[in-house]
């Protein structure tokens, strides 16, 4: 089982019409690593993402992901973009999470935390009130949000909140892979730390396997085991994340290395 | 009765055929929402063009029309219905259920039993069932091919935070066949007992949405529900204030400015049986 990597990605490309903008992108994600993208906008790193996760047809190339054997079989790789659309989606909702950049995007805003967070469950078929409250008050104080605040509306909620609220709501069906895109964007400093403090621990409790795609470094030295450096399309450096950042062998990464500002 | 001049049934011949293979496939598949070419018809949307439409497609001269609107087979929209279809086809037109073989409806299914060979025809606003929740049609159609019906407990999640209890009394959603979920048009859910396994055919019009759906005879229909909260029928603790029916739908009417109110039964057609039933069993003075 630990032989094999949680998610397999080969020389992956992806095309707006003409326009290519992922162009070829391979990388292995191990059972519980957390891989960060970084690169500057337009390099091409959410359309990856989106490949990944399966929310946009890539041109070529292959995404294969782990999925949970059924019992007593072995695990073993399958292209997602070979299921049909039934698996791919229920894969998903149980065995994937996706963090958006904006929370809104990811949560539903006119129904109530609580709902919010359940929803998945009720999607898998669970059944009874009670203890899919129990469930998601568990999840909200996990994420440090107060269970009193369960029947409030997310559009009450702060930024921050709406985050964690989030990462409550992809979390509780105990997923093996999240994608992140920009989780801390747009957060001021103080709650971005906390957020980060919060999924570090999470995924290290968890074991859980992560792509975090952002344009900060610090992010990615916090939460990250690896990193992957996209300029134009390209994977232009991969490695060790402590290693990249300390020692960048590109001149892309350099540059992105040394144009952070000392605090 | 009927006007010469006007094509039988105001449709034309090639429209009705167009809506009768919709009605055939919504049969087939109960539940689900068959689109068809909705046509403007001589009444405004929200009087129940989709409900016309279907009967206009399935009636014939021999067929024997009711008409009620929320119960009633006096009120406006009813009384014009039924007057447009004597018009159009000259059918002999009925207040009595049994009587019966088309009963066009909008928001209430009759209190007396319906049998085999009756068509109840639905007038239906809104014939998605997730439209509050998921606003793309495109989503709210993939869902159902997929079967993902979460959403539709998260409706009543929702009810049960903010209420303690399910609040949603009509168009309660319905689990048809343990299949395809469906709204069963703005009928209180009092009524959604009465879909279960109903001898009689049920077709579902909604003109503005282009949708048509149905319920076959003995059809399984399920309200839904969760285990610790399951699907419950709203009681009355007084009987009707005319007939002294304890069984049947009551609506509340303000009698004067004193807040004087009387609870009497909606479906007028009923109420007016079990009327005439008491007053032959009561001794006579």
């Amino acid at each position: 089982m630990k032989h094999q990597p949680l998610l397999r990605v080969r020389d992956l490309r992806c095309a707006y019409g003409a326009r290519e903008v992922v162009r070829g992108i391979s990388f292995d994600l191990w059972p519980g690593e957390v891989l960060a993208v970084v690169g500057e906008s337009g390099s091409g790193k959410s359309t990856l993402l989106n490949a990944v996760a399966a929310r946009h047809t890539p041109s070529a190339g292959t995404v294969e992901f782990a999925v949970r054997p059924a019992a007593g079989a072995a695990a073993s790789l399958q292209d997602i973009y070979a299921m049909t659309e039934a698996q791919r989606r229920v894969l998903a909702r149980t065995d994937w999470g996706f963090v958006h950049q904006h929370a809104a995007d990811g949560l539903r805003m006119n129904v109530s935390a609580g709902a919010n967070v359940s929803e998945r469950l009720m999607a898998l078929g669970q059944r009874h009130y009670g203890r899919l409250r129990e469930q998601a008050a568990d999840w909200l104080q996990r994420v440090e949000i107060d269970p009193a605040r369960m029947d409030d509306r997310p559009d009450t909620f702060s930024g921050g909140m709406r985050q964690r609220l989030q990462i409550a709501r992809n979390l509780i069906t105990a997923p093996r892979l999240v994608f992140m895109d920009e989780p801390t964007s747009g957060l001021d400093v103080s709650v971005q730390a906390r957020l980060l403090d919060m999924l570090r621990m999470l995924t290290r409790e968890m074991q859980l396997a992560a792509i975090v795609v952002t344009h900060d470094l610090a992010v990615a030295r916090l939460l990250a085991q690896r990193m992957v450096v996209m300029q134009g399309g390209h994977a232009v450096e991969a490695g060790l994340t402590d290693q990249l950042l300390d020692d960048p062998q590109h001149p892309y990464t350099q540059l992105l290395v040394s144009s952070v500002l000392p605090p | 009765m009927r006007d010469p001049h006007i094509q039988f049934a105001y449709l034309d011949e090639r429209t009705k055929r167009m809506i009768r293979r919709a009605i055939l496939k919504a049969v087939a598949i109960p539940g689900y929402q068959v689109p068809f070419g909705s046509r403007e018809m001589p009444l405004p949307y929200g009087w129940g063009t989709g409900g016309i439409q279907v009967t206009a497609s399935i009636i014939g001269a021999d067929d024997v029309l009711k008409v009620i609107d929320q119960g009633s087979d006096d009120t406006v929209n009813a009384v014009n219905i039924r007057r447009f279809f004597q018009r159009t086809t000259g059918v002999e037109v009925t207040t009595d259920t049994t009587a019966a073989s088309i009963i066009q409806t909008r928001h209430r299914i009759p209190e007396t039993p319906l049998h085999e060979g009756q068509i109840l025809v639905y007038q239906v606003p809104v014939p998605e069932p997730m439209q509050h929740l998921e606003p793309l049609e495109v989503e709210t159609r993939k869902l159902h091919a997929l079967q993902e019906y979460g959403l539709m407990h998260v409706n009543l999640y929702e009810d049960l935070a903010h209420f303690g209890q399910i609040a949603t009394t009509y168009d309660y959603p319905v689990l048809v066949n343990s299949r395809y979920i469906m709204a069963p048009s703005p009928i209180p859910k009092f009524d959604n007992p009465k879909m279960h396994m109903n001898p009689a055919l049920q077709l579902f019009g909604a003109g503005r949405e282009k949708r048509i759906y149905a319920v076959p005879p003995y059809t399984s229909v399920e309200s839904l529900g969760f285990e610790d909260h399951p699907f419950s029928l709203q009681r009355w603790d007084q009987p009707c204030g005319i007939c002294g029916s304890c069984e049947s739908f009551l609506d509340e009417v303000i009698t004067d400015d004193q807040g004087g109110r009387l609870f009497v039964c909606s479906d007028s057609d009923y109420c007016a049986k079990t009327q005439a039933a008491g007053a032959q069993d009561a001794p006579s003075p």
